[in-house]
């Protein structure tokens, strides 16, 4: 791997997104959606691997731009970032399957299969995400 | 189907959902004194060999699960590509899921190169896969094959790290197979020596560690051809009793 790359990464940590209390709309926990909460599951992973696979991919983006801004210029990680929110645009209503054919060509997903392609599809996942919900939390009406 | 409120989709891959309830059946079943199912294991003996033209892949052919056989005919020698197999040791569904999905990438990448695949690029296609997982996934993996730069051989551990040598060995009966290896090994051998040292190391591993047996399974590569021999050698035919005459000490 390159050091270089780690060495310009280590000054922001990755924040530990998921794992802290999930606040509804008056700053408690919101109970009706989220469930009963408890201190323990939300301090310590269930697993050792939990935390390093939830901020996989988002690593992996913060490693190659650093290492890309070193080689090529800030112009580089810049053009590619921009490229992938315009990409991430193009989708479906969020409790409907999109394919993110154009996010996938851009990282290069098209090319390979891992354990995110064949485990746990979402499209056949047995949970039903209820429309009108779903839509309200994008649109951050919830 | 149950309509929950999730409010965001789900994502592929690993789910760690239920590791808070298993470590918590686990710890009840063991204060009742049961044991909670164990892992398929291979339990193996495997082991290659680089010689002059190309290299000699071998592996027993037994799976242990616990102190039981599970498989008495399982086949270790996976295909990864036409020029390029892998042996795997550890569990046994890690290794065939690992070496199918390294199977599939590299086909990908040799349809977008349009080039036969290199055993550099399984190589660290493998250990950057092994090492994400920091060894959960439990796969020892001997992987060998030919391209464009000759024979290459490598062996590939679970927590990521990699060997490239001409001669190794991997699994429970990896000492007496490397026995066998660091007495008779020579460079540049010839394709029939070279089978039958990966035999007799096989063979080592067989009768002298509980974690492996049945029959040898070869796979010869070199450029443009490939070998697959199963089985090579049935040592434990079933049903078939052996009888070794005891060479008799001098009497003074």
């Amino acid at each position: 791997m390159n050091t270089r790359g780690l060495r310009s990464q280590l000054k922001d940590s990755v924040p530990v997104t998921g794992m802290g209390p999930q606040v509804g709309a008056y700053g408690v926990q919101d109970t009706l959606r989220s469930g009963f909460s408890s201190v323990k599951n939300e301090l310590l992973p269930s697993h050792a691997l939990e935390l390093s696979e939830k901020n996989f991919q988002l690593n992996q983006d913060k490693m190659n731009f650093s290492t890309l801004r070193n080689i090529q210029g800030l112009h580089a990680p810049l053009k590619l970032q921009m490229e992938y929110r315009a990409a991430r645009q193009i989708q479906r209503l969020p409790f409907l399957q999109s394919s993110h054919l154009a996010l996938d060509t851009l990282k290069g997903n098209d090319e390979s299969i891992s354990f995110e392609d064949i485990l746990n599809d979402p499209a056949q996942s047995e949970m039903m995400g209820e429309p009108h919900v779903m839509v309200e939390y994008k649109l951050g009406m919830m | 189907m149950a309509t929950l409120s999730v409010c965001q989709p789900q994502l592929g891959g690993f789910s760690f959902e239920n590791c808070k309830r298993n470590a918590v059946l686990e710890a009840e079943v063991t204060k009742l004194g049961c044991n909670i199912p164990a892992a398929r294991k291979t339990g193996t003996t495997i082991c290659g060999v680089v010689f002059k033209d190309g290299l000699v892949l071998g592996a027993d052919t037994r799976a242990t699960e616990g102190m039981i056989v599970a498989d008495k005919n399982c086949s270790k020698i996976h295909y990864i590509s036409p020029n390029i197999y892998c042996c795997g040791a550890g569990t046994a569904a890690d290794t065939e899921m690992t070496t199918q999905i390294i199977s599939s990438n590299l086909e990908l990448h040799s349809l977008s190169t349009s080039r036969l695949p290199r055993v550099a690029t399984a190589n660290r296609m493998l250990k950057q896969m092994l090492f994400r997982y920091q060894g959960h996934i439990g796969a020892a993996l001997v992987l060998g094959g030919v391209d464009c730069n000759g024979p290459h051989l490598y062996s590939i551990y679970p927590h990521g790290s990699t060997d490239k040598l001409p001669y190794v060995t991997m699994g429970s009966g990896s000492l007496a197979a490397m026995a066998v290896f660091e007495d008779r090994y020579k460079q540049d051998m010839e394709e029939e020596d070279a089978k039958r040292l990966v035999r007799d190391a096989i063979a080592a591993g067989i009768f002298n560690d509980l974690g492996s047996g049945s029959n040898i399974d070869l796979c010869v590569i070199t450029k443009g051809r490939v070998d697959y021999l199963r089985p090579h050698d049935m040592v434990n035919k079933k049903g078939v009793r052996c009888v070794y005459e005891l060479e008799a000490l001098p009497h003074q």
